[in-house]
């Protein structure tokens, strides 16, 4: 089993009338909202955060890319990527990922994450999402019906690019480039592990089956309402003839809370996760899907749940999150049996722990990872024990990484003395 | 009375509305489609032999894929002109199937004779921005796109409310397809460039517009009007955006008061 400990980045200052007066947290959020100087103090707190993560032994660390939200402050998660590859040192940089449609040309991120690769050491996990349509069509005004088939092209550059023997010529729709050539290129051969984020399409599900991608649910729903899906993934998988069903080509995302005991959680922490629930999942439902983006077979199937009770996700409360199973929250070992039934329920050998949960302080957010590291991760580690033969979707590091050479301060005089 | 029927262009079905008596007239239509019972569709077969293509995704013409841009669709607007073998007719278009027909006159400038553009979109002013039609909920439609937003709600939904989710999934399922290929055109700004080549227009051009027009304001009928030569407009009131189920018998009159018969 992997665990990746995995930070939104929320913004922790939205008013506790957020949902009366602003419309969405989405794409046309208030600017006045955010604030520069305790952005500076957010930022590096999360950095920390992340790092404290990976001293205590998960897996990877992981970030993604969101544009224009207020839950999501990494617009550039390949600039997270790098702040973290330098203080940290085994851990696997998940970055869950670039939105290959946005990128022009999209060898930038060919490139980026190349250059992640290499200064890590070989420590990136890469993440190809189409995107949310808030992010790639409202925030970066792609075509909806365009988005999908842009994204292939992409996808079909970015792996040439990252392959190739010899400089190529790329004649693509959307994109032309006479010399493709990037350098540097990634340390992992022939590329680092690829996870895609997909929300149950059958394309989606096909898509990491040809390429040898895991594929992954990043929702906020919890594993109960996750069943359906990632049934259909594994149906998927059975009915191609995949010669194997690993359960590390899935991962899905869930938000934890460990505390001594399962009151405590909820006096610890609710607060926090209705403040992610109710605020930083207000989005104005006219931003949620723009026509062309899905397929009609999709909004058949859930067209209601979306605009249905006048457009709006309604309040919760910490009761129907811990019911619902949107949050796994208690003591230890509640939090032990709950993951487990997750694990062998959806049948995951990636885990994307939401530990840290909208505005929950600092002390608190590394207080639950903590507890998470030294008391539920060991029991459940070795539940895919059968399958740790499979490499195929984790990164593979140098043996012998450089490290960062210690501050030396003021340096001696060359001795041949300086020119004034 | 209006016809259903059917062409094929490079093996894609094209759903073609037929009807009516007189000169050759085409209609192409908005973003939200035309029926058989359009009124203006309707009101227009009196005094024209109508034919109404109907974009790809609307109605039962086929998705094509293939067209991604203006030009694809331009050049397909055309294509359908000669495949329904008609010579310089009278084209008119409304909303999106207005920028379609500008563009039409703008790069074929020969071909079209007289061209009457209702609302059309295809200029930005940017100190009067478009809403975005892509990011409006259902039940903000009316108020958009009708000057009486209680009649308009009536219409759109053939008497049932607004959040019935009898309407709502179709309605949107529809949205998906219509609005899919609509987005090529207008997504995420609807300007194609169709400003720098309104100069080639050689037709003689009526601009009409509902004067409540919510959605594109009647401020770019003068845009319009400016950039194409001897273009004339003329405002109708009590009418907003659908302009074309609000008063189809005012369209009518103008078209032949500019002697469009």
């Amino acid at each position: 089993m992997r665990f990746t400990w995995f930070n939104l980045m929320p913004w922790p200052d939205m008013p506790d009338d957020f949902r009366e007066k602003h419309r969405s947290v989405w794409v046309d959020i208030d600017p006045h909202l955010f604030d520069p100087v305790r952005g500076h103090e957010v930022y590096n707190t999360y950095l920390d955060q992340l790092e404290y993560a990976a001293s205590l032994g998960f897996d990877g660390i992981g970030c993604n890319e969101h544009h224009q939200n207020g839950y999501g402050l990494m617009p550039s998660p390949n600039l997270i990527a790098a702040s973290l590859a330098r203080r940290t040192e085994k851990v696997a940089l998940v970055v869950l990922g670039n939105s290959i449609a946005l990128y022009n040309p999209p060898i930038r991120v060919a490139e980026e994450f190349a250059m992640l690769d290499v200064i890590s050491g070989g420590r990136l996990v890469a993440g190809f999402p189409v995107g949310t349509s808030m992010d790639t069509n409202y925030c970066y005004g792609q075509i909806p019906a365009l988005t999908r088939e842009k994204y292939a092209e992409a996808h079909e550059l970015i792996l040439r690019a990252w392959t190739a023997e010899a400089p190529f010529a790329f004649n693509g729709r959307y994109t032309k480039l006479r010399y493709v050539n990037i350098w540097p290129r990634p340390l992992q051969k022939p590329y680092p592990p690829i996870h895609i984020p997909g929300g149950g399409s059958l394309e989606t599900y096909d898509f990491c089956l040809d390429n040898t991608y895991s594929y992954s649910y990043l929702s906020f729903s919890g594993y109960l309402r996750a069943r359906a899906l990632m049934a259909g993934y594994w149906d998927r998988v059975a009915a191609r003839h995949t010669p194997d069903d690993s359960p590390y080509r899935a991962g899905f995302a869930q938000t934890i809370c460990v505390a001594e005991t399962d009151a405590e959680a909820e006096r610890l922490y609710a607060e926090h996760v209705l403040y992610f629930y109710n605020r930083c999942l207000h989005i104005f439902p006219g931003f949620a899907d723009a026509p062309g983006y899905r397929t009609v077979k999709t909004i058949q199937s859930g067209a209601l749940a979306q605009y249905g009770a006048r457009f709006r996700y309604q309040p919760v409360t910490w009761g129907e999150l811990i019911e619902g199973g949107h949050v796994i929250a208690g003591s230890p070992e509640t939090v032990r049996q709950r993951l487990e039934d997750l694990i062998r329920g959806l049948r995951v050998g990636n885990l994307y722990c939401l530990i840290h949960v909208g505005n929950m302080p600092t002390e608190k957010t590394m207080y639950s990872t903590r507890l998470f590291a030294e008391r539920v991760m060991p029991a459940l580690r070795h539940i895919w024990r059968d399958y740790d033969w499979d490499e195929r979707f984790w990164c593979h590091p140098l043996r012998h990484a450089v490290r960062p050479a210690e501050l030396r301060g003021a340096l001696p005089a060359p001795s041949q003395g300086m020119v004034a | 009375m209006i016809r259903s029927t059917h062409l094929s262009l490079r093996g894609h079905k094209v759903d073609v509305l037929i009807g009516g008596d007189g000169p050759d007239l085409v209609f192409f239509h908005g973003a939200a489609g035309v029926t058989a019972e359009d009124p203006l569709l309707t009101t227009l077969a009196a005094q024209y032999r109508v034919h109404a293509p109907l974009l790809p995704g609307y109605g039962e013409s086929a998705e094509a894929t293939h067209l991604r841009d203006m030009l694809d669709v331009t050049l397909h607007s055309q294509d359908v002109v000669e495949e329904l073998g008609l010579a310089r007719p009278i084209l008119v278009g409304h909303s999106l199937g207005g920028m379609i027909a500008a563009e039409m006159a703008a790069i074929a400038p020969r071909e079209v004779e007289k061209l009457a553009l209702i609302a059309p979109f295809g200029l930005w002013l940017g100190d009067h921005p478009i809403p975005d039609i892509f990011a409006t909920l259902p039940h903000e439609l009316p108020a958009l796109l009708f000057h009486d937003a209680a009649l308009g709600e009536q219409l759109m939904t053939g008497g049932l409310h607004l959040e019935d989710p009898q309407f709502l999934i179709g309605f949107l399922v529809k949205s998906a397809r219509q609005l899919g290929m609509a987005g090529k055109l207008l997504f995420p700004i609807p300007d194609r460039g169709l400003g720098d080549r309104l100069y080639r227009v050689r037709a003689r051009t009526l601009i009409l517009w509902g004067e409540n027009d919510r959605l594109i304001p009647p401020i770019y009928a003068s845009a319009f009007a400016a950039a194409i030569t001897g273009a004339r407009v003329v405002i109708l009131p009590e009418a907003g955006h659908l302009v074309t189920v609000e008063k189809p018998d005012a369209i009518r009159a103008a078209l032949a008061a500019a002697g469009f018969g």
